[in-house]
């Protein structure tokens, strides 16, 4: 079964085409974050409607690197939620309407279920179950896989996302949106051992985390520092150096922590703040040191991409689940906990 | 393409369908050789569960396949945003996936077809309300079935509404929800319209026939092509530097 998978949950348009024999035949991403850059974070209005611009060629781009016809897909996926209300819209809107054109099925799928299932398009996939950390700039969770479907939420974020705080801390530190990537390299040049900032909720049993506390942790250092005089290069890498280390730490614990109480021996990680290098040594040190396995998707399947939508459609269409024909919803809020898996539907 | 064969009556011979989601209207109408049969139902938040429901049951009632459509259009705004991608999405899927081509339909020309057939005045001003203390307004000439934007499509604030220029001694109808806020309009507005149709709701039905007229003329594009018309662009304050 040939499926389309369309992603606009929020500010990446992403199509790809995967084949359930053959697997991923294509995918193409148009990322916005340059433009969103420029307003210091995701202005909704402004991405939905470049999803709008963005979608079709896309879908054309990816036909033509499959070398196939509209009329070859079998069924089409679309992100339905989580997400940007006013951009999952656009996706939902565009599948039906092709989906009716085509007399194909077409399905809403959960965005976070995409990421969970990621690493199954990468060649050693892991098995089910697994544990799952997701982490990004919308999400911190931490996820029980037993199989598609088969969602227990061990923890998340009470509060701020991982990658949230990351992009708040860059702010504060001066750099451009998103702030993932450059707090990281600012670190880079910082002094491990000259501050030490503190590991939320680490102190106490649980799964759960917290970030906002960070944050204001890195505001009073921030001032404290000014306080002195004007902040040199160094303090800011030794502030962005310090904050990274907790986040890290904070997540290497919970995901150590995760792995202990479900007895389980893989650790799927996904979403942007995978991409973390220091967070991937960490992770890999300690999967090392328990006989465990940590797997990652490919790099572009870290963020938001239409290949792990049509991977999670591809499963659902072919067990028979699908929209009604024409009648779509956006789910902005959508909780993991309430899906299903493909078989009982 | 050439334009398809007139029938004696000078309706454009073709099978068009429109679809409307640009205000808390939603709306389909199919264009089948002059005929045009239309649903419209007043259905705020769930015109993504009522939009393509209604298109369907046109072409099934007609007892036409979507194949037998020859273009598609839909209502490109200016209107609320969500609805406007809404119909968008649904409208360039379904070009997309017939491969046919796709018309955006201006939702203030067809507030003044709709206004025309319903009072046969000739001149129309539509107006909707667009919040923010703003309307979106244009001026059209209508004569015979057929709609003629005088000068450009505006977001304004109300206050700031005239009649086109050296146009002020006709007639003028008002029509469109922006019209309720005739009390914040200049008196010379007031003056030169003689009515309003406050209660219109921009709707498929008028867009169907000047699409079909549109088409007949030879315009058309590929689906991605034919984007919303926001006419408010402003939505977001880049950050000072």
């Amino acid at each position: 079964m040939r499926v389309l998978g369309i992603e606009t949950s929020c500010d990446e348009t992403g199509v790809a085409l995967y084949d359930t024999e053959h697997g991923l035949l294509a995918d193409a991403l148009f990322s916005q974050v340059a433009m969103h850059a420029d307003y210091g974070g995701v202005v909704p209005e402004l991405a939905s409607r470049d999803h709008t611009r963005k979608l079709l060629p896309l879908v054309d781009e990816v036909l033509a690197e499959a070398n196939l016809t509209r009329g070859d897909l079998d069924g089409i996926a679309y992100t339905a939620g989580p997400g940007l209300a006013g951009a999952l819209m656009v996706g939902a809107a565009t599948a039906h309407g092709l989906a009716l054109a085509l007399e194909r099925p077409v399905l809403g799928v959960h965005h976070m279920e995409g990421h969970l299932l990621a690493p199954m398009l990468e060649d050693e996939p892991p098995a089910f179950p697994f544990v799952a950390l997701l982490v990004s700039g919308g999400h911190t969770q931490l996820v029980e896989v037993q199989g598609i479907g088969r969602y227990q939420l061990l923890g998340e974020s009470v509060d701020d996302a991982a990658g949230e705080a990351f992009d708040k801390a860059a702010k504060m530190l001066g750099l451009d949106y998103p702030g993932g990537p450059r707090v990281a390299k600012l670190a880079e040049q910082g002094d491990p051992k000259r501050l030490r900032f503190p590991r939320p909720m680490t102190d106490r049993p649980g799964l759960d985390f917290s970030f906002s506390g960070l944050k204001t942790h890195t505001l009073t250092t921030l001032r404290a520092f000014e306080a002195e005089g004007p902040l040199d290069d160094q303090a800011r890498a030794d502030i962005a150096r310090a904050f990274e280390e907790a986040v890290v730490d904070t997540l290497v614990i919970k995901c150590r922590r995760a792995l202990d109480q479900t007895g389980l021996k893989r650790l799927v990680v996904a979403g942007g703040v995978s991409a973390n290098v220091r967070l991937r040594e960490r992770l890999e040190h300690e999967c090392a040191k328990r006989d465990a396995r940590a797997y990652y998707p490919r790099g572009r399947f870290c963020t938001d991409n239409g290949a792990m939508i049509a991977y999670v459609g591809a499963q659902r269409l072919l067990a028979g689940e699908r929209d009604e024909p024409g009648v779509f919803a956006a789910r902005p809020r959508w909780p993991m906990d309430t899906l299903t898996p493909p078989e009982t539907n | 393409m050439p334009p398809p064969p007139f029938t004696t009556r000078d309706r454009p011979m073709s099978t068009l369908l429109a679809l409307d989601a640009s205000s808390s209207a939603c709306s389909a109408a199919l264009w089948h050789d002059g005929e045009v049969t239309a649903r419209f139902v007043v259905a705020p938040r769930e015109h993504t569960r009522r939009l393509l429901p209604m298109a369907r049951e046109l072409l099934a009632e007609a007892g036409l396949p979507l194949s037998a459509l020859d273009a598609l259009a839909y209502g490109r705004g200016p209107g609320s945003f969500t609805g406007l991608r809404i119909a968008a999405g649904a409208a360039q899927g379904l070009a997309y996936g017939l491969e046919r081509p796709l018309l955006g339909v201006s939702t203030l020309a067809a507030l003044a077809l709709a206004a025309h057939r319903r009072l046969h005045l000739r001149h129309v001003l539509p107006a909707l309300d667009a919040r923010m203390g703003e309307v979106y307004a244009a001026a059209y000439h209508c004569e015979a079935g057929r709609v003629t934007l005088i000068g450009e499509e505006a977001v304004l604030p109300p206050e700031r509404l005239t009649l086109p220029l050296g146009q002020e001694e006709r007639d003028w109808v008002g029509v469109g929800s922006g019209w309720a806020l005739w009390d914040v309009m200049p008196a010379p507005l007031q003056a030169g319209v003689g009515q309003c149709l406050v209660d219109e709701e921009p709707g498929a039905e008028a867009m169907v026939r000047l699409a079909a007229e549109a088409f007949a003329a030879g315009e058309g594009e590929a689906p991605h092509r034919v984007q919303p018309v926001y006419l408010r662009d402003q939505v977001a304050w880049k950050k000072s530097r």
